[in-house]
């Protein structure tokens, strides 16, 4: 236990006895990883029309690889979970859980990345340094190349999100952030289509990712500063057991949150979020959409239970505060959006404050309540964006609503497969979504916060309405006359838009075998 | 004792384990010929339809016969079907009580029920295309009675009690075209659920006293509650037989209900389901039996004595021969709620006129079909007379039911009347001399009315000739089809005989369901009774015949009448009532409601919509693409958190 003075200077923490770190718990992280310095060689190496087929091999590989390494890990994994990579990485229950999401997610991203029928070539520009406007860009245009370097990216962004919702000190966490953002943001600005829309999101979404990142980092220095260690166990420990300066231990962890919450898009941190949703290319959004906030929720569940549970009396009402302006704001501005991907960004804004009342129950039910959530929440955005980049105009995607009424008439299976999950993000019953707000709002319950859940019903019956207008919009009116066309999707994008609404629906009606793994084990304290 | 009932409830055994087959035969019968569609099952919808409910009653036959092999302390068996809502402490089985009680209306529902089945074939032979949905909902109704009856809780019988509704209101719109059969479903659907409520406010009360809901459950902890409790479970119970029964104040229902076919009238509103109220009663006697219910007893006499009355009286002014029958089962109904209100010494009587009085009303009834199908569906009695000769043996039938019914001596009526009117004089105090005049001057009436009626129709002269009916035909009355005049000769049959036979049997058959009768020394003797209501009846009956029979009777109503003929006529102003007391209120109520919610409601969930657009739209702009306020925004919102941090920390 640590006892001495802030003012005293920092003893080195013991360091423990070098053994052999346990690597069959980290195995999937390392393929990714290998997999994503592969990728960059290959980009290197290979001649450019061997490059796509290469790499969606090769990601796809990668990833089921993964997830056979953790499928045969997790049959004989320690109950309690263990320390990996000398203590820096925690695999207990919810990694395990947030790892098997985070690859099956990603096997849905990469489907909708690697797609080439919807767009001629993919969504991805070829060469995407070349100025919007401009005669080389015009004569791009023409051309059906893509920027395969998206998939070694998107392996990188996928390795980081595993590390950082693993990571048991904060120094991890932090690499893993910039890990899993600096790939995001160079995918932002690969859009073929609006290109300058598409390099506005990826510089905006870079700014405000370092700012935040800032934060992060500082609220670092300010927790080492109070507890004389970056492990999440040892800061929980010194803020349970020490008479230290207070001032340093919360400022530190408010600043830690907010650079936590940024990358989840919880509101008022959320302002990133509509921007780059509509600018980035729709499948980089679905991935971003998905992935990101289930690493950013594992990260702020880890951080908050493992670190700071001892103190929750002191930060539990300022996180109520951040929940409901979250859901408020989701909500509202939703009301008013005209565009879908907008629409959808300030429905995860929403989403994201009905998450963080699951993590701030600080209850075995809210953790795995949370994880279910995140689970089904994942899955139905990934198969709304898939969705969306279907709907197309003469000039690329149709993301206007006015585009999409009467959309029913023309393509009724598109529109009942958006229909259906759209009812799951309102969470209807018989759908993934009533089954993970049930449970979370069921914990929050118990765990005494019946305002909360209060705020987040009426807040969840507001968005009910710009889902539904959406869905009024597709049957009942008249079809625009020069309206979009529904592209047929070629496999890739089938199977990812399957996939989502199979498990929207599957975890709508049998929930119980994803709720029991979630509920599989609490993390780990070391 | 009566109270300890539950406790000799023994598993099924026998022919009686196979009991599903009962509910399983109509059921099926329905389900085929609704399915089959009208087209595919014209030829043969029919027969099928009588056949299972024959196959029906000759399976209660067996079982009767099995029954009364055993000894009286074996005969209630139970028989579990399968768990229907096993849900926390609630637990609800489908299972049968075989028990004589129920056994008793199995037979009458599937005996008078087959009869029915087959005149219907004749009475519908001119709808051959819809026959067989006319079966299908006949068939229907059977299936949901036995359930009724059969069942081994309130719930299972409130499932047969909603789905005799249910086939009561097809039944009832059976003629869709008209107007006022439509409303007359409707009013009777309606009115229905007012007694519903109060059944199903029963059960909820059960379940909330007692945690169960079945009759073992349910009788055995009676005993135990309070006497508020007994006192309101069995008001709750006697509103729900109101309903279903037409007693007062709901009695308005029945006699519209006969705008349907009149086999539907004969099977449905007079020997069936409209006696699923004094069989409720029946089946609840431990709870009724209770000294703490006896002031909820004192009510079901009243609403039994009452409603007598009021029958009899509107039924001498009415001139539709199918609403004077109606009357006269209102009427008759309210002998039998009298009947079991007595508490130990009337159930078996008011079963035993339950079962006389099923024959020879559905005789009666389908007499009355037998006569207007006829006279081209012609139903006012007032355009027929000297009947006799056209229709021989309809009127030999009819004048049987109709001797049944006043009374007359050694006929089924004159036993289970007697009895009934023995056992309310046999109250103490005051009560026996209002109930026993009240059933002794019922008595009178039914005599006067029932003979007004058999003369207007059968004696006289002929004033149907020279007359048209309403689609402008002559009218060539002539004796009914084979089809109907047999089932009819059968319940004449049993109008005569039923009676006898039955008095002496029945009251020891039903002991193990409703205890045995309570012997009381009465105001009057026996044999005293016996005279009393034999005079009342032949004065009613003469005084009838002295009005109508000798003398022209005009063909038009008359309309300057006195002042009683003229609330009669006016169903002594029960819609009135109800139009004042609950239609009139809850039509105002639904104004006000309906501009509450148009100002108040609809307006507040207006303005809120508005306001959150709005909002919504004033914090878009908020929103305005530069880095430069997002940031600014992260920044005050950090600050914010921190701040109120270190607030609640320092605070």
């Amino acid at each position: 236990m640590l006892t001495y003075l802030a003012q005293e200077p920092l003893p080195v923490p013991e360091t423990t006895a070098i053994e052999p770190p346990p690597v069959g718990a980290v195995w999937p992280i390392l393929i990714i990883l290998a997999a994503a310095c592969a990728g960059v060689l290959v980009e290197a190496f290979l001649p450019k029309h061997q490059r796509w087929s290469t790499q969606v091999v090769l990601t796809l590989l990668a990833i089921v690889g993964a997830g056979a390494a953790l499928a045969g890990y997790i049959v004989d994994a320690p109950e309690a979970g263990e320390l990996a990579m000398y203590g820096t990485l925690a695999v207990d229950g919810p990694a395990l859980f947030l790892w098997g999401t985070l690859l099956a997610l990603s096997v849905g991203a990469v489907l909708l990345i690697a797609d080439r029928s919807v767009e001629p070539g993919g969504a991805f520009v070829a060469t995407a340094a070349i100025r919007p406007g401009t005669v080389q860009d015009r004569a791009q245009v023409q051309s059906t190349g893509m920027q395969t370097e998206v998939f070694p990216l998107t392996l990188f962004a996928l390795g980081g999100m595993m590390i950082f919702c693993a990571a048991n000190d904060l120094l991890t966490m932090f690499i893993a952030l910039e890990v899993l953002s600096l790939p995001l943001y160079l995918m932002c600005g690969l859009a073929r289509r609006r290109r300058l829309l598409s390099q506005e999101a990826a510089v905006k979404y870079f700014l405000l990712g370092a700012f935040a990142s800032a934060f992060f980092l500082y609220g670092i220095a300010l927790l080492y500063g109070y507890s004389g260690s970056v492990r999440l166990a040892d800061i929980g420990a010194a803020a349970a057991g020490t008479d230290r300066s207070d001032t340093l231990l919360f400022a530190g962890l408010g600043l830690l949150v907010v650079g936590l919450l940024f990358k989840a898009s919880v509101g008022p941190f959320h302002t990133w979020t509509p921007d780059v949703y509509q600018g980035a290319p729709t499948p980089v959004t679905a991935f971003m959409a998905a992935c990101t906030k289930v690493a950013a929720f594992g990260g702020i569940l880890r951080v908050l239970q493992v670190a700071f549970e001892s103190t929750s009396w002191e930060w539990r009402g300022v996180l109520w505060g951040i929940a409901i302006i979250s859901m408020v704001v989701g909500a509202v501005l939703g009301l008013t959006q005209t565009d879908v991907k907008r629409m959808l960004a300030y429905s995860s804004v929403a989403h994201a404050g009905f998450l963080l009342i699951g993590a701030i129950a600080l209850t075995e039910k809210g953790l795995s309540s949370t994880l279910f959530y995140l689970l089904t929440y994942a899955f139905t955005t990934l198969a709304a964006f898939g969705v969306v980049s279907l709907v197309r105009g003469p000039d690329g995607e149709a993301t206007h609503l006015s585009q999409w009424a009467g959309l029913a008439k023309r393509s009724p299976l598109v529109a009942g497969v958006f229909t259906f999950l759209l009812l799951a993000m309102a969470g209807v019953p018989l759908t993934s979504g009533f089954v993970g707000k049930f449970v979370v709002f069921e914990a929050a319950l118990s765990d005494g916060m019946a305002p909360l859940v209060v705020i987040a019903l009426v807040a969840s019956a507001v968005a009910a309405f710009f889902y539904l207008r959406v869905i009024v919009l597709m049957y009942f009116s008249a079809p625009a006359e020069d309206g979009p066309t529904v592209t047929v999707p070629g496999a890739f994008t089938t199977a990812a838009i399957t996939l989502g609404v199979i498990v929207t629906l599957l975890l709508g009606v049998a929930p119980a075998f994803a709720l029991d793994w979630a509920a599989g084990g609490a993390f780990a304290i070391r | 004792m009566s109270i300890n009932l539950a406790a000799e409830v023994a598993p099924a055994t026998g022919a009686a384990s196979q009991a599903w087959l009962l509910l399983a035969l109509p059921a099926l019968g329905a389900a085929v010929l609704l399915l089959a569609g009208r087209r595919r099952a014209q030829g043969w919808g029919h027969l099928l339809g009588s056949a299972t409910v024959l196959g029906a009653f000759v399976y209660g036959l067996v079982l009767f016969f099995e029954s009364t092999g055993l000894s009286p302390d074996q005969r209630t068996q139970d028989l579990l079907l399968f768990e229907w809502i096993p849900v926390g402490s609630l637990d609800v089985d489908i299972a049968l009580r075989i028990d004589p009680l129920s056994l008793t209306f199995v037979l009458l529902i599937t005996g008078v029920g087959a009869l029915i089945h087959i005149y219907s074939i004749g009475y519908m032979g001119h709808e051959r295309e819809d026959r067989s949905r006319f079966f299908a909902y006949l068939n229907l109704f059977i299936a949901a009675m036995l359930l009724l009856v059969l069942g081994n809780g309130f719930v299972t019988l409130y499932f047969g009690w909603e789905g005799v509704g249910l086939a009561s209101y097809l039944l009832i719109g059976w003629y869709q075209g008209r107007g006022y059969a439509a409303t007359a479903a409707k009013k009777a659907f309606l009115m229905n659920r007012v007694g519903d409520v109060g059944l199903a406010l029963a059960i909820f009360l059960m379940f909330k006293t007692m945690g169960t809901t079945s009759y073992a459950g349910v009788f055995e902890q009676i005993g135990g509650q309070s006497t508020a409790v007994v006192v309101a479970i069995g008001l709750l119970l006697l509103l729900g037989a109101c309903g279903k029964s037409g007693q007062f104040p709901l009695q308005a229902w029945l006699p519209d209900a006969m705008a349907g076919p009149t086999p539907v009238s004969a099977l449905i509103h007079a020997a069936t389901m409209v006696t699923a109220g004094v069989y409720l009663i029946a089946r609840s006697s431990p709870i009724y039996s209770l000294p703490q219910a006896a002031d909820a007893r004192l009510v079901v006499m009243i609403v039994g004595a009452f409603t007598l009355l009021l029958g009899c009286v509107i039924g001498c002014a009415y001139d539709d021969f199918k609403k004077v029958l109606a009357y006269s089962t209102v009427s008759q109904i309210g002998y039998m709620m009298l009947a079991v209100g007595l508490g130990p010494a009337g159930y078996a009587f008011g079963i035993l006129h339950l079962l006389t009085h099923g024959f020879f009303k559905a005789g009666l009834f389908l007499g009355a079909g037998s006569v207007m199908h006829g006279m081209n569906d012609e139903g006012d009695i007032r355009r027929m007379g000297g009947l006799w000769k056209k229709m021989p043996i309809t009127f030999a039938t009819f004048a049987l039911g109709y001797l049944a019914l006043i009374g007359f001596p050694f006929l089924s009526g004159y036993f289970s009347k007697d009895e009934i009117i023995y056992a309310a004089f046999g109250e103490e105090g005051w009560r026996g001399w209002v109930f026993g005049g009240a059933a002794l001057l019922g008595a009178l009436l039914t005599a006067f009315y029932m003979t007004r009626l058999l003369v207007l129709v059968f004696l006289g002269k002929p004033r149907w000739e020279g007359l048209k009916s309403e689609d402008g035909k002559d009218y060539h009355p002539h004796e009914s089809p084979s089809t109907m005049t047999i089932p009819m000769i059968i319940l004449a049959f049993g109008s005569v005989a039923a009676g006898g036979i039955l008095a002496t049997m029945l009251p020891e058959w039903l002991e193990p369901s409703v205890g045995a009768v309570a012997e009381r020394e009465g105001l009057v003797s026996h044999g005293m009774v016996a005279v009393m209501a034999t005079v009342a009846m032949v004065i009613g009956a003469g005084l009838a015949y002295l009005l109508f029979a000798r003398g022209e009777q005009p063909v038009e109503r008359p309309q300057r009448v006195s002042w009683p003929v003229r609330a009669a006529r006016a169903d002594l102003y029960g819609n009135h009532l109800n139009e004042a007391l609950f239609a009139k209120p809850g039509t105002w109520l639904t104004r006000a409601l309906v501009f509450v919610d148009n100002r108040g409601v609809d307006g507040l969930v207006n303005g809120i919509a508005a306001g959150l657009g709005g909002s919504s739209g004033r914090l878009r702009r908020t929103q305005t693409g530069f880095v430069r306020s997002y940031a600014l925004s992260m920044l005050g919102g950090s600050i914010l958190v921190i701040a109120a941090l270190l607030m609640v920390r320092f605070a």
